[in-house]
C-alpha cells in the first residue's frame, strides 16, 4: 500500500474484509496516520475540531498492518513475479500487489518559495501553520475562488479577518458546477462582505522576506499579511515514470482500478479510472470517491481482474461555507440545462438538477439534505 | 415504550423520524425488517432518517459515514463512534420502540447544545 490517507487506509480495510490474509505493508510520506482532510479546511482550522478528532482509524480496530511513516516510496520496479518498491530512504519493499493511493499535491505559484505568509492547504502540517497564522488576524487574500479557496475563505471570515478571494476566470466554480450555479454558490462570499475580484490573474507576490501584497495582471495591488494559495492539486505520480505503469493525468485505470502493470491498482486522487458511462477516464478527487473505489480495485486485484466491477455510485461531494450546506452529486460538464427545482437560491435553501437532452446526470442543493439525498438515489438508479 | 408508526404507513426502503429529544428513527428495510437507531449521527449533526438505506446499513447523508442498523456499530468513516440502537416491537400493526437506557453518542456540538438545555 503505496499512501496512508482515506484511500490507502480504505483498501486495507477492504484487503482485510475481502479475506486477504497475509502481510500488509503500508508506506504513507507523511509521519501521521491516516487522518480526515475535509476539516482542515473547515472545523479544523476554525479550533473546534482537535487532531485527535482527525483520525480515521477507530480505537480499538487492529488492521494487522506494518505503517512505514515518514517513508516515500520514489520508485517501482519489477523483479519475476514480485514488485519492488524503492523509498527515499534506501528501503526496498518487496510485494505481490501493490496499491497506488498517493493521492495529490497542492499546486503552488512559481517564484513564491521561501516568502514567509504564503500557505498552501492540503496535509496536516499545512493546516496547523495556517491556523496559526489566522489566529494573529489582518488581512488574508485567498487566490483561487474553488472549493478549498472559498472554504479557507469562509472560515477566515468567521475567525474575524478581512479577506478577499481572487479568482483568474470569470465566474467561480465554473468548471465543477457550470456558470449558473457557480454564479448562485460563489455570491456567498460577497454577501457575507468577503471581496471577490474575478477575471482577473495574478502577477506575482511582493514581500521582502514576508509577503505584504498581491499583485495582479491588471495592475492593482492587493495588500495581504498572509496569502493561501488554492489552485488546485497535481497527482503525486512522478515516482512511477518508467515502471511501466501508464500515467495521464495521474495513474490510467481500468473501470476496476487495474492499471498497465499487473498486480497493481489505484485508487484515491491519483487514479484516473476509465468511466464506462462517458466512454472516457475521469480522475475524481473527491473524499467519497478515495473512500469507495478502493473496494472494487482490492477485489480486482486479489483476483487479478476476473471481477467484474459493479457501476460506482455518481461522485459526491460537499462543502460547508458560511454556515451554508452545500452538496453536489454527477457530473455537471454534460448537462445542457440547469433548472432551481425547489427553493430559492436567494434564501440559501434550494434544489438544483442539470439535465442533459432531458435526462437529469447532476444535482446541486444548499441546504437540503432530505431532498438532495432523493434525487442522489435517483441519480444512481439512471446511472446502474 | 413510545408509539412510532403505523408498519403500513413505512414503505420499506423508507425510515421514520421520531421527535424525542435526543431523536431517533425507525428503518424498513427492503428485507421487511424494522430497527431503530439514534437518528443523530455521531460524526456531526446529521438526521440519518435522511440518508442512503441499503441492506441493514444507513449511510449519513452529509458525510457519508455508514452504519449498521442492527449493531449500530460504524462500517465507513468519517464517524468513529457507534450510533445507539434502541429495541423495536411491532404489535397489531403498530412499531413501538423501546428507548435504550445507554448514554446515546451524540456528535460534540450536538451534545453541547443539550448540555446547555432548551434553547
Amino acid at each position: 500500500m503505496v499512501g496512508a490517507s482515506l484511500a490507502g487506509l480504505s483498501a486495507v480495510r477492504s484487503l482485510r474484509k475481502q479475506g486477504y490474509d497475509g502481510r500488509l505493508v503500508v508506506i504513507g510520506d507523511e509521519p501521521h496516520r491516516p487522518y480526515d482532510r475535509p476539516p482542515l479546511s473547515k472545523e479544523f482550522l476554525a479550533g473546534t475540531l482537535a487532531e485527535d478528532d482527525l483520525l480515521l482509524e477507530m480505537d480499538d480496530e487492529d488492521l494487522r498492518a506494518e505503517w512505514l511513516l515518514g517513508a516515500r516510496a520514489v520508485g517501482l520496479q519489477v523483479d519475476g513475479v514480485e514488485r519492488v518498491l524503492l523509498l527515499d530512504d534506501g528501503r526496498e519493499v518487496r510485494a505481490d500487489g501493490v496499491v497506488v493511493a498517493t493521492g495529490a499535491a497542492a499546486r503552488n505559484l512559481p517564484g513564491t518559495d521561501g516568502l514567509a505568509g504564503v500557505h498552501t492547504l492540503r496535509t496536516l502540517d499545512d493546516a496547523r501553520a495556517l491556523r496559526d497564522e489566522l489566529a494573529l488576524g489582518g488581512r488574508l487574500v485567498v487566490i483561487g475562488g474553488g472549493f478549498i479557496g472559498a472554504e479557507v475563505a469562509s472560515t477566515a471570515y468567521a475567525l474575524g479577518l478581512d479577506v478577499t478571494v481572487i479568482e483568474a476566470a470569470p465566474t467561480p466554480l465554473a468548471g465543477p458546477l457550470g456558470e449558473t450555479m457557480g454564479q448562485i454558490v460563489s455570491a456567498l462570499h460577497e454577501a457575507h462582505g468577503v471581496r471577490l475580484l474575478c477575471g482577473v490573474g495574478v502577477k506575482g507576490l511582493s514581500g521582502e522576506t514576508r509577503v505584504d501584497a498581491v499583485l495582479l495582471e491588471d495592475g492593482r495591488t492587493v495588500p495581504a499579511d498572509m496569502v493561501v494559495v488554492g489552485v488546485g492539486a497535481r497527482p503525486c505520480v512522478e515516482w512511477l515514470e518508467g515502471s511501466g505503469v501508464e500515467l495521464d493525468n495521474g495513474v490510467k485505470c481500468g473501470a476496476d482500478g487495474r492499471t498497465s502493470l499487473a498486480g497493481v491498482v489505484a485508487v484515491g486522487d491519483c487514479a484516473n479510472w476509465y468511466d464506462p458511462q462517458a466512454g472516457s477516464h475521469r480522475r475524481v478527487e473527491h473524499w467519497t470517491g478515495a473512500r469507495e473505489r478502493p473496494d472494487a480495485a482490492v477485489a480486482a486485484l486479489l483476483s487479478w481482474g476476473a471481477v467484474e466491477a459493479g457501476a460506482p455510485r455518481p461522485p459526491y461531494f460537499w462543502s460547508d461555507q458560511y454556515g451554508v450546506k452545500i452538496q453536489f452529486a454527477g457530473h455537471a460538464a454534460g448537462a445542457d440545462s440547469v433548472t432551481v427545482e425547489e427553493g430559492a437560491p436567494g434564501d440559501r435553501s434550494f434544489l438544483a438538477v442539470y439535465r442533459c437532452a432531458g435526462q437529469p446526470v447532476a444535482v446541486l442543493a444548499m441546504n437540503q439534505p432530505r431532498l438532495f439525498m432523493r434525487w442522489r438515489k435517483q441519480l444512481a438508479a439512471t446511472a446502474s | 415504550m413510545i408509539p412510532a408508526c403505523l408498519l403500513v404507513d413505512l414503505p420499506r426502503g423508507e425510515a421514520y423520524r421520531l421527535d424525542i429529544d435526543p431523536p431517533v428513527s425507525v428503518f424498513h428495510t427492503d428485507d421487511g425488517e424494522v430497527f431503530a437507531i439514534d437518528d443523530t449521527c455521531t460524526h456531526q449533526d446529521a438526521s440519518l432518517a435522511d440518508g442512503w438505506l441499503e441492506g441493514c446499513e444507513v449511510e449519513c447523508p452529509l458525510h457519508a459515514s455508514k452504519f449498521d442498523l442492527r449493531t449500530g456499530a460504524v462500517d465507513a468513516p468519517p464517524a468513529k463512534r457507534p450510533v445507539r440502537t434502541h429495541e423495536v416491537l411491532v404489535q397489531d400493526g403498530m412499531i413501538y420502540v423501546v428507548p435504550s437506557t445507554d448514554a446515546p453518542n451524540l456528535p460534540p456540538c450536538v451534545a453541547a447544545r443539550l448540555a446547555s438545555g432548551p434553547a
